[in-house]
């Protein structure tokens, strides 16, 4: 998709909502916190990805707030079955689906086949399902909802959890800082199994992401998009501020927005010059306990992550060649 | 036409699973279900089966992929064993509550620890209380036709249950055997093409595992249960079809030799033609006894089960797997439930044999009988028995 700088991006986003369909798929009545920005990536992301779906979801926030029987949020056809699986289910409703069409009893083409999880269920504990519908090549995307802890449980730290972050297992006291690692790369998880589309959305910028999603479903092959999804409840942050710390994590380069095409790395929201990361850590009640030490070493490590991004950006070959198979597919 | 086939079992089990038309199968491999989920992917490989097959990571995707293609539609096959089983666990629960009919070979093999490839049925015990259908199969034609019939009873719309083909592993899984293969026609005439009652389609959308409130959980599991004991009546009259097509008649307790027996062995699985012999040469020795092979595990079949009693005086069940710390083997403790409101009940022994593919002779068994007898006649010196074990 087209390089969108801060400004533009900014300009335009404001007209996201009447610009964008108006077709609701995730529709009121859930019970998400107030300042959900989970929930706001879910609503937009249906919107992107259509009614001609099937959405698989696993187990956490988005599928306890939605699905209480009954009653349900969810206007595509959608099933839950359990927390790790999704991919696998996910595997599973492609191949049904693309089966059936070489039988001639499905009427149209296949729909699309859309998996979603938390950042739990997809670097923790669904990575192994993930993997393999990803190996396997199995045409759906993968949607990680990612709010950095295991907030349906009560805030317990994830493999996702940034470092530092205070959580209800990984709590600051004299022996700790919070959370003692660094954030998984998921991105680069995705990349290394060789798939064709992979990318970083937030629903902070509503255009990045509609086309990102969009882009993804119609992709053919297995297509991954990392979504930060702010959660004031998790984060300790208002809940008036879940776009603008969207923003910050974007604009201080904690959270860059990019995608990996056929292996090949571009920044999707270019930043000429990222704001120091106190901006966002200062807004969040997890953060609070960190000291200048401590925020100084995290600013050193995003920069250091930063730079490596725009490396692999500017990098004259792909993270891996071509499959000509994909080509083929197209 | 049907033909008379040697063939090993596994084999045969995958071509009735190709004559039911499987649309799906989702497997990871482990041993003794290998040769199954071979076979069918070179089935599929060669064209010869027009169907989908999904090379799994793990167990816990393919049940979890099979949920996936039975969602979209299409009728759904796996294979496992052991481990395997374990590892699908909290999925199997899941694809029966959601109703879901798929089907499932289990080539029966002991649970770790400590490790061990061989037959026993602590895989399946480990699984007793998922909500699927469940039935023993003892020799390589019943391990075919239960599973022709297994996706007929699954998928009838009274039912919707998945459910599981249980057969030894090894033993049963690895010999070869003659056999009657059914012809397509027959098949096709008797297991129509799969049309699901219920799954995810854009034209009408559905939520699909939504979650239970204390209000409503009760309710699903009521519901569970009832259809999975209704289901009975469906099984008995699929079966009741398949005979008159083939001649072969299937029942849920099935006798040998029972007729006016003092005594009656209980017997699953394939042990129970060794037990056939240990009957034959006690019967010749004028003893009274007859076999009982329990063949449909869920729903269990209380009233035939009593009825199959028949006023003996002993029964011996001989498990091959243990409730550590409990009350012997699982089904020891059903049967004996099951038994304990008649009237008048027999007394009922347990021993656990062939844990972990301990061989089982036709000796094992007359041993067994006259052990049982005389702690019959006593207070029984032990809650169940662990036969031929060293200290």
């Amino acid at each position: 998709m087209d390089k969108f700088d801060v400004a533009s991006s900014q300009k335009y986003d404001v007209y996201a909502s009447r610009l964008l369909p108006k077709e609701e798929y995730f529709v009121g009545g859930h019970r998400s916190c107030q300042g959900c920005g989970e929930a706001l990536a879910v609503r937009w992301v249906c919107k992107a990805i259509g009614k001609d779906a099937v959405i698989a979801h696993a187990t956490g926030c988005m599928e306890i707030v939605s699905s209480g029987f009954p009653q349900t949020a969810w206007v595509q056809p959608w099933i839950h079955v359990a927390f790790e699986n999704t991919a696998a289910v996910a595997s599973g409703l492609e191949a049904g689906y693309k089966i059936l069409a070489r039988k001639g009893k499905l009427s149209g083409n296949p729909p699309k086949v859309v998996a979603m999880g938390g950042d739990g269920g997809t670097t923790d504990i669904g990575l192994q399902a993930l993997s393999g519908a990803m190996e396997r090549g199995h045409n759906f995307t993968y949607i990680c909802w990612d709010n950095e802890a295991y907030m349906n449980t009560g805030i317990q730290r994830s493999s996702s959890t940034p470092y530092g972050a205070m959580t209800t297992t990984s709590p600051p006291g004299k022996r700790s800082i919070g959370q003692p690692t660094w954030k998984k790369n998921m991105m680069a998880i995705a990349v290394a199994h060789g798939i064709p589309y992979v990318a970083t959305a937030c629903p902070s910028y509503l255009f990045d992401l509609y086309f990102k999603v969009k882009r993804a479903v119609e992709t053919p092959g297995p297509a991954y998009i990392h979504i930060l999804s702010v959660c004031p409840t998790g984060w300790r942050s208002a809940t008036d501020l879940t776009v603008r710390l969207g923003r910050l994590a974007v604009e201080t380069g904690v959270f860059p927005l990019y995608e990996v095409v056929n292996g090949r790395y571009h920044l999707t929201i270019d930043i000429p010059e990222l704001r120091p990361v106190k901006d966002y850590l200062k807004l969040q009640g997890r953060f609070r306990h960190l000291r200048e030490p401590e925020i100084e070493f995290i600013q050193r490590q995003v920069l250091a992550h930063y730079d490596l991004l725009l490396k692999k950006c500017e990098a004259p070959y792909p993270e891996f060649p071509p499959l000509s198979q994909t080509e083929e597919g197209e | 036409m049907a033909k008379r086939v040697g063939i090993e079992v596994s084999l045969a089990v995958s071509h009735a699973v190709q004559l039911a038309r499987a649309e799906a199968i989702a497997a990871y491999p482990i041993t003794p279900q290998t040769h199954i989920v071979e076979h069918l992917s070179s089935l599929v490989a060669n064209g010869d089966l027009e169907a989908e097959f999904i090379n799994v990571e793990s167990e816990h995707s393919a049940i979890s992929a099979c949920i996936g293609t039975s969602a979209a539609g299409a009728r759904t096959y796996t294979a496992t064993s052991s481990q395997g089983l374990a590892l699908m666990h909290e999925i199997l629960f899941i694809a029966s509550a959601m109703r879901f009919p798929i089907v499932m070979a289990v080539a029966n093999r002991a649970l770790s620890g400590p490790l061990s490839i061989w037959n026993d049925h602590s895989d399946i015990m480990g699984a007793r209380d998922i909500g699927w259908i469940q039935v023993f199969v003892e020799n390589g034609q019943e391990a075919f036709d239960h599973s022709i019939m297994a996706f007929k009873i699954a998928e009838h719309r009274r039912v919707l249950l998945p459910m599981i083909v249980n057969l030894d592993g090894f033993i049963l899984s690895h010999v070869v055997e003659a056999l009657e293969f059914a012809d397509q026609d027959t098949v096709d005439r008797f297991l129509p093409s799969y049309s699901p009652w219920h799954h995810l389609d854009p034209k009408k959308p559905v939520t699909m595992g939504a979650f239970g409130m204390p209000e409503i959980f009760a309710e699903f599991k009521m519901k569970h249960q009832v259809t999975l004991m209704n289901s009975y009546d469906q099984i008995m009259k699929v079966w009741q079809e398949w005979g008159q097509l083939t001649g072969r008649d299937y029942h849920p307790v099935e006798h040998y030799k029972t007729e006016g027996a003092k005594v009656l062995l209980l017997t699953m699985g394939c042990l129970s033609e060794v037990a056939e012999i240990a009957v034959d040469e006690l019967r010749s020795a004028g003893e009274s006894v007859g076999l009982l092979k329990l063949r449909l595990w869920r729903p269990f079949p209380f009233a035939a089960l009593r009825e199959a009693i028949n006023g003996a005086e002993l029964v011996i069940v001989c498990d091959r797997a243990l409730s550590v710390g409990g009350v012997g083997g699982p089904v020891l403790a059903e049967v004996r439930s099951v038994l304990y409101p008649m009237a008048s009940r027999p007394k009922v022994l347990g021993y656990i044999i062939g844990l972990g593919g301990r061989d089982v002779p036709p000796e094992a068994f007359k041993e067994i009988f006259s052990q049982a007898q005389a702690e019959a006649e006593q207070e029984p010196s032990e809650e169940f028995y662990m036969y031929g074990v060293r200290g």
